[in-house]
């Protein structure tokens, strides 16, 4: 079985308003070195397959229906789960 | 004519969409659930408003996994009308038969109240009652009404007059141009989020929304009803 962390993030040319209202937030709290905060999210998948198969298959995941490429940008990492 | 109303999980205003068309409107209407939807019997389809799948992803993203989508696009591509509100509009682009995707309201909060609206094109199938410039008040309620598009696609947009519908009254959700409805390439699929159904009686609060749907019927039958 493996693990897959998929991690999604607005493109970088689109505003994140959350982003920006918990940056003005931790300003607020004295971490005055923020200069940026973007928010995004993380999906975790549990999979059969080899490597190269969950890649493949990951990757089609997240162009049909994971991610919206218009406004959103991704990334994930391939490991195994631990006790199986 | 024959709308059909294509209901997904969530779509909670079927009915009232239902209702504008069938009782007010005066056209035929079916409830269609998207597991049986077999669309070809009808003249027009519209996606109500709701959370379909419970906003779950992103607002209409899942609904790309009903069997029904494929017989929408197949529907798009026959150049019969199709019409979404809302989280139908979110639906319609999410699959990929508008373009752009939603974003959450600038100021993170979801809204409701009646949209000051602009009719930016009063030559199309939805909108050729409507005069040029007019000026409308329709009700809307959304927390992802924030449309996006890129800068090209934004200006695609407006050569190819597909802005149908802007925001006149600050545009407090952020959306590019200003867009509150807009058109696929052919002109027979429209998007906009606020709810022309909800604005078919003065009991309600305004008729601001029949125009639209008196368009969709009336470039129908002159297309179709033999006037021996």
């Amino acid at each position: 079985m493996t693990k897959v962390n998929v991690y999604v993030t607005l493109r970088e040319s689109v505003v994140d308003p959350q982003g920006i209202a918990t940056q003005e937030a931790l300003q607020t709290l004295g971490f005055n070195e923020v200069e940026s905060v973007r928010i995004g999210r993380l999906i975790q998948l549990e999979l059969s397959g080899t490597d190269s198969e969950v890649e493949a298959r990951v990757t089609e995941m997240c162009d049909k229906l994971l991610v919206n490429k218009v406004i959103e940008d991704y990334s994930f990492e391939i490991g195994e789960v631990a006790g199986k | 004519m024959r709308f059909a109303v294509l209901s997904f999980p969530g779509s909670s205003c079927d009915v009232d969409m239902y209702h504008a068309l069938l009782d007010i409107v005066g056209v035929g209407a079916e409830i269609v659930s998207h597991l049986d939807a077999d669309l070809n019997n009808f003249d027009a389809v519209v996606i109500p408003t709701g959370a379909s799948y419970g906003d779950y992803l992103r607002p209409g993203a899942l609904a790309q996994s009903s069997k029904s989508i494929d017989g929408l696009k197949a529907f798009a591509d026959s150049g019969k009308p199709i019409l979404g509100v809302g989280n139908g509009f979110q639906i319609l682009v999410e699959a990929g038969i508008l373009p752009g995707a939603f974003l959450r309201n600038k100021g993170l909060k979801f809204r409701s109240g009646n949209a000051k609206l602009a009719v930016q094109n009063s030559t199309s199938t939805f909108t050729s009652i409507y005069e040029e410039g007019q000026q409308i008040t329709l009700p809307f309620a959304h927390e992802y009404g924030n449309y996006y598009v890129d800068a090209d696609t934004a200006s695609q947009l407006q050569e190819q007059n597909r802005i149908v519908f802007t925001y006149e009254d600050g545009n407090l959700d952020g959306s590019v141009e200003k867009i509150a409805g807009v058109l696929n390439e052919q002109g027979n699929v429209l998007g906009m989020m606020p709810l022309p159904e909800r604005a078919v009686e003065e009991i309600i609060g305004g008729t601001d929304g029949l125009p639209l749907f008196r368009s969709i019927l009336k470039n129908w039958s002159e297309k179709n009803v033999n006037h021996a």
